[in-house]
């Protein structure tokens, strides 16, 4: 088993198992605390895809900036314990949800399994071309993206608002 | 060697992770949680579609989809903030005001 391959299954472990602990947790805080162990695993992963500026952007903004307002909101709420998030299981409507996710898992290991050209290693596709540079992103983004770039600027400064609106005691 | 594949299934339980989050908790934060393992299953992929094929925009579309992430955080946490202070309660089923 080559190290490549031996790394990916370490990083996808860690992923799979912290984002199953996020789902089972019964504290928000160790919910938090575990999707950034989980998002430090994808981090890995992205390294291994030779993609080291979408995995500095998992680690600064996904860990760094997004968990992190979870964590306050968390805090800042006091939030109470959840009853015990197995408790309930048999209520309707659960009981149809994880119905549902399990056809989910069914139809998505169905299309995986008929798509034909994924047998090969990662990275065969494209005469074993890597982008890895920052420098190709930013041309691309400012040139071909660049209108949604000033799009999401402006989405942001409308999230910006809302969430000061929305968060505010008295408008 | 790792193939396509493994990213791909990798990223497909990671979203069924994120789906069964969302419909098996009752807790408004762990569901927005569990929305980002979607958002992020989905991320991966796309980063192992753009790896494959050597191509630029899978990593731009993951920017994006990054951005997006972080105006639906603010905008939900601050929602979440909003119908705590109505309810004193982070249970869905404790705002059912519209349901008839």
């Amino acid at each position: 088993m080559g190290l490549e391959l031996s790394f990916f299954y370490v990083f996808a472990a860690i992923a799979v198992v912290a984002s199953a602990l996020v789902i089972g947790q019964r504290r928000p805080v160790y919910s938090v605390m575990l999707l950034i162990a989980s998002f430090a695993a994808l981090a890995g992963l992205y390294i291994l895809l030779d993609s080291p500026f979408v995995a500095v952007i998992q680690i600064i903004i996904y860990a760094g900036a997004i968990l992190v307002l979870f964590l306050f909101v968390v805090m800042l709420l006091n939030a109470p314990t959840e009853a015990g998030p197995w408790e309930r299981l048999a209520a309707g409507p659960r009981r149809s949800g994880i119905v549902l996710g399990a056809v989910l898992a069914v139809e998505l290991g169905w299309a995986l399994w008929h798509v034909p050209m994924t047998r090969e290693p990662v990275g065969a596709g494209a005469s074993g071309q890597t982008i890895e540079s920052v420098r190709t992103i930013g041309q691309v983004l400012y040139t071909d993206y660049a209108f949604a770039f000033e799009v999401t600027s402006l989405l942001i400064l409308v999230a910006m608002v809302g969430a000061v609106v929305l968060a505010k005691r008295h408008v | 060697m790792v193939s396509l594949d493994h990213y791909l299934a990798l990223s497909a339980i990671l979203f069924t992770i994120g789906t069964m989050g969302v419909f098996l908790r009752r807790n408004m934060i762990t569901v927005l949680l569990s929305i980002e393992i979607m958002l992020n299953a989905a991320n991966l992929s796309l980063v192992a579609f753009g790896r494959y094929w050597g191509a630029v925009d899978g990593q731009i579309i993951v920017f994006f989809v990054v951005t997006v992430a972080a105006a639906e955080a603010a905008v939900g946490l601050a929602i979440v903030i909003a119908l705590f202070r109505l309810r004193e309660s982070l249970d869905p089923d404790a705002f059912t005001s519209l349901k008839w």
